[in-house]
């Protein structure tokens, strides 16, 4: 049973034929409303998310399919106590695919021990979000026309983001991409991302807690929010939160061309002056999402009925 | 110090000296009845000193745990007094139920039942990595 787990379950191949599929679904949705007419998708939250449920589920619905699920723990039997590999087994028999988020890291990959269908992973804890990075290559991909030899800046929190790991992982298979990487000393890129990931892969790469001097070189700049769920120590959050935001004066010298994401939801780290800057890309990559969402869906599930 | 050969049996061999008592508790040798030897310090021209645990009989080795120990290791089979076959041991690509996974943020810290599954990441550096969190685990931190 195939699942998506984390961006290096997809070969780059597959990604070429998602993010193409997802172009045909924006030129032609009327050819995609029924094609997954009758089949069911489980959006299991078990933290809360808006953008991330909410594209899961307009992605069913635009494909013909229905939904079901939770949106919290809480409203769950977890709130009894019941295991997640319980919850898994129960569910997988309701629906055809399932969309999980749960704040524990490995989470989706156990779920796909106990699983009859195909397990998406929108997200486990600090480890891993794929479809926010494919969210995030179409974007650069319709963006900047392709991958190659781009310089990549990834800012703020890049100890616990997850898309920013799963971003690293996808762009470092592409040719000649260079990372600049841009941290506070206490939220840098974890050692086994940069050993085992960047390192192996050849990609040049630097690290930085400078964003304004580093910003001239950028081709496409990754922010993103410093999250107070993942600090055990409040004092933490407080004294990192607002280190990085990204406002009109910071992007003077930028590129004409440079492509501002983020994975979204901001709190302060970029102004809302920026929105209207016509390099700032992410409520863009938030339209993208339900498209590369739709492929996925029907990637699995067709998988799924083949076997 | 003569200790005799053995007919049957397994001899440990190539043990980095000092991990000759913690493999012995650790294969429940104390547990067999029949004949085991367990040498320490023995002149070794290839590593100046090893410890070699020689037991009396054929019993079932876990060579994954035996390699993560000690992937140096080398186990001999004896039969009818005649070496019948030798493994070198190098450390497993994957170890199950031997590590725990020391990451708080892991499922594994909130489903005990999960099987604990580590994966070799890094060789040289000893280095392995839990499936599911991929946090690391030192062997010489273990």
């Amino acid at each position: 049973m195939r699942s998506l787990i984390d961006i290096k379950d997809l070969s780059l191949a597959e990604i070429d034929e998602l993010i193409a599929t997802a172009e045909d679904i924006m030129a032609n949705p009327e050819k995609y409303a029924e094609a997954c007419k009758g089949k069911r998708l489980a959006t299991l939250f078990f933290e809360p998310s808006t953008r991330t449920r909410l594209s899961f589920e307009s992605a069913m619905y635009q494909l013909g399919g229905s939904v079901l699920g939770f949106s919290e723990a809480q409203s769950s039997s977890t709130a009894k106590g019941e295991s997640l590999s319980d919850t898994i087994r129960t569910v997988s028999n309701y629906v055809n695919i399932i969309a999980m988020r749960h704040p524990k890291e490995g989470a989706a990959l156990a779920a796909t021990m106990r699983s009859e269908v195909p397990i998406i992973n929108a997200g486990d804890g600090g480890h891993n979000h794929p479809t926010q990075t494919l969210t995030d290559l179409i974007t650069i991909k319709l963006e900047k026309g392709g991958f190659d030899g781009l310089t990549v800046g990834l800012c703020g929190d890049l100890k616990f983001g997850r898309t920013v790991h799963s971003l690293i992982s996808a762009m470092s298979r592409y040719k000649n991409v260079k990372f600049v990487l841009i941290s506070p000393e206490e939220l840098k890129v974890p050692d086994y991302i940069r050993d085992e990931v960047i390192i192996p892969s050849g990609a040049q790469f630097e690290e930085t807690t400078d964003l304004v001097g580093s910003i001239d070189k950028l081709d496409i700049l990754y922010m993103t929010r410093v999250q107070k769920e993942r600090f055990f120590n409040e004092a933490d959050y407080i004294r990192l939160k607002d280190i990085y935001i990204l406002n009109p004066d910071k992007l003077a010298n930028a590129k004409k061309d440079l492509a501002i994401l983020h994975p979204l939801p901001r709190v302060n780290e970029i102004s809302v002056a920026v929105d209207d800057d016509s390099r700032a890309c992410y409520f863009k990559q938030v339209k993208y999402s339900v498209y590369i969402r739709m492929a996925l869906i029907l990637m699995l599930l067709k998988e799924a009925e083949s076997k | 110090m003569i200790i005799g050969q053995i007919k049957n049996g397994i001899v440990i061999d190539h043990i980095s000296a000092g991990k000759g008592m913690y493999i012995y508790n650790v294969l429940g040798l104390d547990k067999l009845d029949c004949t085991v030897a367990m040498i320490k310090n023995a002149d070794s021209t290839k590593m100046g000193k090893k410890d070699i645990i020689k037991i009396g009989e054929v019993i079932d080795l876990d060579f994954d745990l035996l390699g993560f120990i000690d992937p140096g290791i080398t186990v001999n089979m004896i039969e009818n007094g005649r070496l019948a076959k030798r493994e070198r041991l190098t450390l497993p690509e994957r170890v199950s139920g031997i590590i725990r996974c020391k990451n708080p943020r892991c499922i594994t810290s909130v489903e005990p039942e999960l099987k604990q599954e580590f994966r070799l990441s890094d060789s040289e550096k000893r280095i392995y990595r839990c499936i599911y969190c991929e946090h690391a685990a030192q062997i010489e931190n273990i």
